[in-house]
């Protein structure tokens, strides 16, 4: 017995092959600094209430009488809940089998299920079954149980696109299968290029792989593109040609800044296309409590909905589901209450709205102020965020910045990271742990730093890049490039 | 992140050349199958052999329809897995349930009663107040400003939300927290796991998680890597384990709980199991112990779990502990002790035993299941592979906010003095006493039906009698294409509207025939349940007489 079951090289491959540097080495870095009493802007997830962001009153105060129905039976909750809130908790506990501490159906709770059905088919103009629609544990929780029914074995391969969310990548490497990647357009403002995904496909085909679902993140994450209703057809009809699952990553769909390209879902798109297609197509949307104007991350909760899945694919989706019991009662709420929000002449309507606005219409101007912030510095290109929590700058990086990471042992995007970590406390991620081009760098921040912080976050940044410049820039220093 | 992906495309494809050679071995499947392959009558003890080679077609052949993602293209790991729990009796008892709502009169019973699944405030279990007091200001935090609050809430819970608020790095419950669960919620329940073991417990220890289930996962998906990696399982065994073992690929070794000595574990078996799987070439990882045990309700006897954790130590396999039932122990005889506690008793530390304690927020007294809170607590690992765990749990952010802060209030209820600590005190002792009536009142119920044999619940939340079915009533099942308990539980439901669940989702000594059945429902349901199935009970027998 010299090898003990849990020693180092005993573990499963698969694992140790995983990588998530969303929590990676920066992320662990800037935790021990912030241990030792410095102040961290952690812009490294998109997790908007712990930079400060208060969560909508409405949905909070619901979900607490939930958590107390006995305030439900006390004459004088009245006081501190507005009625309509009282009244939508009776009706959510209506909807469950024993409140929020009894597992629910393992697909989440019939109601709140037809309740995003009702979502679905206003938003699209078509129609949603509630039986095709799974709550989870936050949309990530979704993804893995959906890529594990696809993926039998390192010959199945994953569409996805690069720079990609990398939950896709460590999902992936830890179900053993094979990630086939397309690359996004950077200069193109990051624009997905069919010819681009059939190369991928072609050479992934030719290396004995079975391509067998495409990722798409709409609007992207780490790239904040939102794509147009043309491209999503081209990509629809790529995977009907090449029979893909299709995987809609859809979770930003209430983070638009901008009003040329507004979000489409690729349900409705597919719809709109017809038969045949529209009954070919096999589709899958997520969606989470943990965006939007919501940002209740904490919380957990999500879905997705299954178009075109047979009856007895859907059947061991929810076996699976089932293992796990249910997803949490209370996020499933939260579900509810994201579909179905106040109505205009509810007490709650205006104080929901105007809390609502008020934080999209912030997020609006704080994606202005950091793409053009970076776009400040010279040796910095960013495409605007149209969309979803981030900016993905690409920093020039000159060759002896490059020689000095290697040196340290450092991706050189990652070295930079940790530089300006260490100098700003601005926590944010390498482009190199979402992919891209070789020889390019990135980093991903999100736009979520409150919008009063956001003037002298830009202005440390660029102060600390200019400094970067001139320690490392080639021959003449910085200011002359 | 360019040379990882082609890295791994082209190790996938040097990979799948080198496995042309092993896939007949491949596809000999070594995964474990519980239930439908298991051979009518044999003898008490299974030989491992059987259990490895229940050949099964695995092969995923293409489908013929041009959709990608069908039946026969989907995970074959994924079709292989089972979990009764929620299987197809439940789904005809919902089915019953919708129709019951317009149908009243087609049927014998008024209503579905939902005794397959520990689910206990779904059967009308209320919670425990102060728990939720916490939990409901914690979520609707400007509450705590308010004048009236005092006038809802017991003023300890507005004491412990404030607490936990400035656990949490900006008091943000609506964000994603450290992947391991928030600090502070930890170091309470590292706190609580002190005071119950009387030896010290480390805050990076523990993992906060959606309910003990993924906890479980994360540990399978670390611990195999193919079938030649297995778990030594006991049967009958929670189908969790099963079904995650399949799941992720690996081997279930099964070793048999004595059901004439009260579900009792001899290391004689353990050891006997071990050495056939490892003549086989399997490499057992670790051993799964449920205790008090799921189906089966016994409670360890401390020396026992000394022989267990020695066995462990000897053999160099982790401990799988799972422990939620901690709170649930009804005879007076026993006493629940944790294998950590054990261990250290026996002078063991961290470099000696790899031991994983698994705790949940929705068993005990407090039965929370919706709010899928949990942990685990790892000990005697590397500091390498606890990274590795890190990583795995970050790869789906962190668990939910009030799951975590629930996991730290059952490790840390009211104390002595606390404004909420006598009503706390009295609505434990009542659920916990109540069950331990209601577990004798059912277990005694069922001693009483002929050809019925049921072991007391001496803790956990189930009962699982034996019944010795007739010759002409497996000949019925078999004519109907079941499991000959699947089909007296068909008939129970269908009779009777209680939902069981049939022994063969737990696995059981081929020829025996079991049901699992929980004490859960209230107690003034028992005495018309208990009346329901003996009357069932009768004319099923009379039905299948030989």
């Amino acid at each position: 017995m010299s090898l003990k079951a849990l020693d180092y090289e005993s573990l499963n491959e698969n694992v140790k092959n995983c990588q998530y540097a969303v929590r990676g080495e920066l992320y662990l870095r800037a935790s021990e600094l912030q241990k030792e009493g410095k102040k961290i802007i952690f812009t490294n997830v998109g997790n908007p209430h712990a930079l400060g962001q208060k969560p909508l009153t409405f949905p909070r105060q619901v979900v607490a009488l939930c958590q107390a129905p006995f305030l439900l039976d006390n004459p004088n909750v009245g006081m501190i809940f507005p009625a309509d809130a009282i009244a939508r908790a009776k009706h959510y506990l209506s909807l469950t089998s024993g409140g929020l501490g009894a597992y629910s159906d393992s697909r989440g709770l019939p109601g709140v299920r037809k309740e995003v059905a009702e979502f679905i088919e206003r938003r699209d103009g078509y129609p949603s079954d509630p039986e095709l629609i799974f709550l989870t544990d936050g949309a990530s929780k979704g993804v893995m149980q959906i890529l594990n029914c696809i993926i039998r074995d390192q010959k199945d391969g994953i569409l996805v696109p690069v720079p990609q969310y990398p939950l896709y990548s460590a999902t992936i490497s830890l179900l053993g299968g094979t990630l086939v990647p397309y690359y996004l357009e950077e200069t193109d403002n990051w624009g997905l290029d069919v010819n681009n995904l059939r190369q991928s496909v072609a050479q992934a085909r030719s290396q004995g792989i079975t391509v067998r679902a495409m990722v798409i993140i709409n609007p992207g994450n780490p790239t904040g593109q939102c794509l147009s209703e043309a491209n999503l057809r081209e990509i629809l009809r790529f995977c009907c040609d090449e029979s893909l699952v299709l995987l809609g990553d859809e979770v930003y769909q209430q983070n638009i800044y901008q009003d040329e390209h507004p979000f489409i879902s690729s349900k409705k798109v597919l719809m709109d296309m017809g038969a045949p297609i529209s009954k070919e197509v096999q589709l899958i949307s997520f969606h989470t409590v943990s965006k939007g104007y919501w940002g209740e991350c904490g919380q957990r909760g999500g879905y997705f909905e299954m178009t075109n899945i047979p009856p007895r694919t859907a059947e061991e989706i929810y076996k699976v589901a089932s293992i796990a019991l249910s997803p949490n009662v209370s996020a499933q709420i939260f579900m509810g209450l994201m579909v179905s929000p106040p109505k205009p002449g509810d007490i709650s309507y205006d104080q929901f709205v105007r809390e609502s606005k008020g934080i999209l219409e912030s997020l609006r101007r704080r994606a202005r102020i950091m793409t053009d912030g970076f776009n400040s510095c010279k040796n910095v290109v960013c495409n605007f965020t149209e969309g979803a929590m981030y900016s993905f700058p690409q920093i020039k990086l000159p060759s002896k910045a490059i020689q000095a990471a290697k040196q340290a042992g450092k991706v050189p995007d990652v070295f930079y990271c940790l530089k300006l970590l260490e100098a700003t406390g601005i926590s944010t991620v390498p482009g190199s742990g979402f992919g891209q081009k070789e020889g390019v760098f990135h980093l991903r921040t999100t736009i979520l730093p409150a919008e009063e912080e956001m003037p002298e976050i830009m202005g440390s940044f660029k102060k600390f890049n200019d400094e970067f410049m001139s320690q490392y820039g080639d021959n003449f220093g910085y200011s002359r490039m | 992140m360019r040379r990882f992906l082609f890295s791994q495309a082209k190790r996938s494809v040097l990979d799948q050349t080198r496995r042309q050679h092993h896939t007949s071995r491949r596809f000999l499947s070594f995964l474990p199958s519980l239930s439908p392959h298991l051979p009518a009558p044999a003898p008490p003890l299974l030989s491992l052999s059987r259990f490895l080679s229940s050949t099964s077609k695995m092969s995923a052949s293409d489908s013929t329809s041009s959709l990608p993602v069908t039946l026969d293209s989907i995970n074959p790991k994924v079709l292989k897995c089972e979990y009764a729990v929620r299987g197809e009796i439940v789904n005809i008892a919902q089915k019953l349930q919708e129709d019951l709502k317009s149908n009243k009169d087609a049927y014998p019973f008024d209503e579905i009663i939902y005794c397959n699944i520990g689910n206990p405030q779904s059967l009308g279990q209320l919670p425990i107040k102060y728990f939720r007091e916490v939990l409901a200001l914690c979520d609707n935090t400007s509450l705590l400003d308010e004048s009236e609050t005092h006038g809802l809430f017991s003023t300890d819970s507005i004491d412990r939300a404030w607490k936990i608020l400035d656990q949490i790095p900006g008091r943000a419950t609506g964000a994603y927290s450290h992947s391991q669960g928030i600090k502070g919620l930890r170091d309470t329940i590292a706190a609580g796991i002190e005071a119950r073991d009387g030896f010290p417990a480390n805050p990076n220890d523990i993992f906060l998680t959606d309910g003990a289930s993924p906890a479980v996962h994360m540990m399978m998906q670390l611990l195999l890597s193919s079938e030649k990696d297995g778990i030594l399982c006991p049967i009958p065994q929670y189908p969790l384990y099963s079904a995650s073992i399949a799941l992720h690929g690996g081997s279930l070794v099964p070793y048999y709980l004595d059901e004439a000595t009260g579900w009792g574990l001899e290391i004689s078996d353990l050891k006997k199991q071990l050495e056939e799987a490892r003549s086989k070439g399997i490499s057992v990882r670790a051993l799964v112990v449920i205790n008090p045990g799921n189906p089966t309700g016994q409670v360890l006897a401390e020396e026992n779990q000394r022989d267990i954790v020695d066995f462990c130590k000897e053999e160099g396999l982790v401990l799988l502990a799972d422990e939620v039932y901690q709170e649930n122990v009804y005879v007076p005889d026993k006493k629940f002790h944790s294998f950590k506690k054990v261990a250290r008793s026996l002078g063991y530390g961290e470099k000696d035993l790899a031991l994983v304690s698994f705790q949940s927020v929705s068993k005990g007294y407090y039965g929370e299941c919706g709010k899928r809170g949990g942990y685990m607590e790892v000990t005697g690992f590397t500091s390498d592979v606890r990274e590795q765990i890190y990583k795995v749990a970050s790869v789906n952010l962190c668990s939910n906010i009030s799951g975590q802060i629930l996991a730290s209030l059952v490790m840390s209820p009211p104390k002595p003095g606390d404004d909420s600590y006598d009503s706390y005190m009295a609505e434990r002792d009542g659920i916990l006493s109540s069950m331990a009536k209601r577990a004798k009142t059912l277990e005694e119920a069922l001693n009483n039906l002929e050809g019925v044999t049921c072991n007391r619940a001496e803790g956990a939340m189930y009962l699982f009698p034996r019944i010795n079915l007739s010759k002409k009533a497996i000949e019925a099942a078999e004519a109907a294409k079941t499991q000959p308990d699947a089909f007296y539980c068909k008939r129970i439901l269908n009779a009777t509207g209680i939902v069981v669940v049939p022994g063969s989702g737990f696995g059981q000594v081929p020829g025996t025939w079991h049901f699992r059945c929980t004490i859960l429902p209230q107690e003034d349901k028992i005495p018309a349940i208990v009346n329901r199935l003996t009357e069932f009970h009768k004319s099923f027998m009379d039905e299948f007489r030989d």
